[in-house]
């Protein structure tokens, strides 16, 4: 059985608490990177990052964008949608295509 | 085009033909290996826009709805309303095998299915906001999980096609025409000895012919 697990500022997180998924608060200034580290070697198949959060950790996440688990997933925080979600499947179209034919409308 | 030396013998000729072949049947099938997942990967990626759009917008209501919260109540009650839940979310994680890329598919199993039991907190301290926000985010739930299992395809698939991709093109602009030109080569070489051997015999005939009856 695997979990689902959520990272990001307790603002923008805390909801999903009610929602039965494992929260972890990191709180402004603090280093993300030993418990995001400890959430990819756990038992969770998805975890979800704020997108302010995922651009501090851009290099650990990168690392995972081609193993088949976990599925890390940006969504956006209390703060706004920063589009960077977006950017990231843009990115993969290049990546597979040589060239954006989906964003560009 | 023949960088490499080559034994210009008639094994390494018969070597190097079915190598040729070997080299063009399977670029043909990674050709059309690749072209099938860039299919598909086109129908999942726009799939993926879609859902991330959904959520994206699912998420940022249900956080204005937090907000509001947040503001009719103190942040104490609304940690404490927040920290026992009582619904739990587990995911059954399969895989699907699209064109020989394994993508994960996940199956959500809920503690209690019922959603309107899914409320963690006693409604005598805490605001009606809070219950809108948890039930738009309970309603984005399944989507976002849907949008993981997407997107992780996509990054994979995305990877396979550019490995896919290189290996059309090594084959295509590489292999197989250096091959060829090393086929080229032997052939060249191998008729050019044949050439030379029947000028020396032809050769040879004439000085025999002439030792023995002088012409």
């Amino acid at each position: 059985m695997y979990r689902v697990a959520v990272l990001g500022d307790k603002e923008s997180i805390y909801g999903f608490a009610a929602l039965g998924l494992d929260v972890f608060f990191v709180s402004q200034g603090e280093d993300p990177e030993p418990i995001f580290k400890k959430l990819t070697q756990s038992d969770y198949a998805v975890i979800y990052i704020t997108e302010q959060l995922a651009s501090v950790l851009a290099d650990e996440i990168a690392k995972f964008s081609y193993k088949p688990s976990p599925a890390i997933i940006q969504i956006p925080g209390v703060w706004g949608n920063t589009g960077k979600g977006m950017a990231d499947v843009k990115k993969s179209v290049e990546k597979a295509v040589g060239s954006d034919i989906i964003f560009n409308d | 085009m023949a960088t490499k030396q080559v034994n210009p013998t008639r094994m390494e000729l018969t070597r190097l033909k079915k190598k040729l072949a070997t080299a063009t049947k399977g670029h043909k099938l990674l050709k059309d290996k690749r072209d099938e997942l860039m299919r598909q990967f086109l129908d999942m990626v726009k799939l993926n826009k879609k859902l991330r759009e959904k959520v994206e917008k699912g998420i940022s209501e249900a956080n204005k709805n937090f907000v509001l919260a947040s503001a009719s109540m103190t942040s104490e009650s609304l940690s404490a309303a927040m920290l026992s839940p009582k619904q739990e979310v587990y995911l059954e994680v399969g895989s699907k095998n699209i064109m020989s890329v394994d993508v994960p598919k996940y199956e959500i199993n809920y503690r209690t299915p019922n959603t309107n039991d899914m409320f963690c907190y006693g409604l005598a301290f805490t605001s009606c906001d809070l219950d809108d926000a948890v039930s738009s985010l309970s309603k984005i739930l399944p989507d976002m999980l849907r949008l993981a299992e997407v997107e992780k395809s996509c990054q994979l698939m995305a990877d396979e096609i550019e490995k896919t991709r290189r290996r059309v093109n090594a084959l295509e602009h590489v292999m197989i025409p250096e091959t060829k030109a090393n086929i080229k080569f032997i052939s060249m070489k191998l008729d050019e000895n044949e050439r030379a051997t029947q000028t020396r015999l032809m050769k040879v005939k004439d000085m025999m012919l002439k030792e023995a009856h002088g012409y």
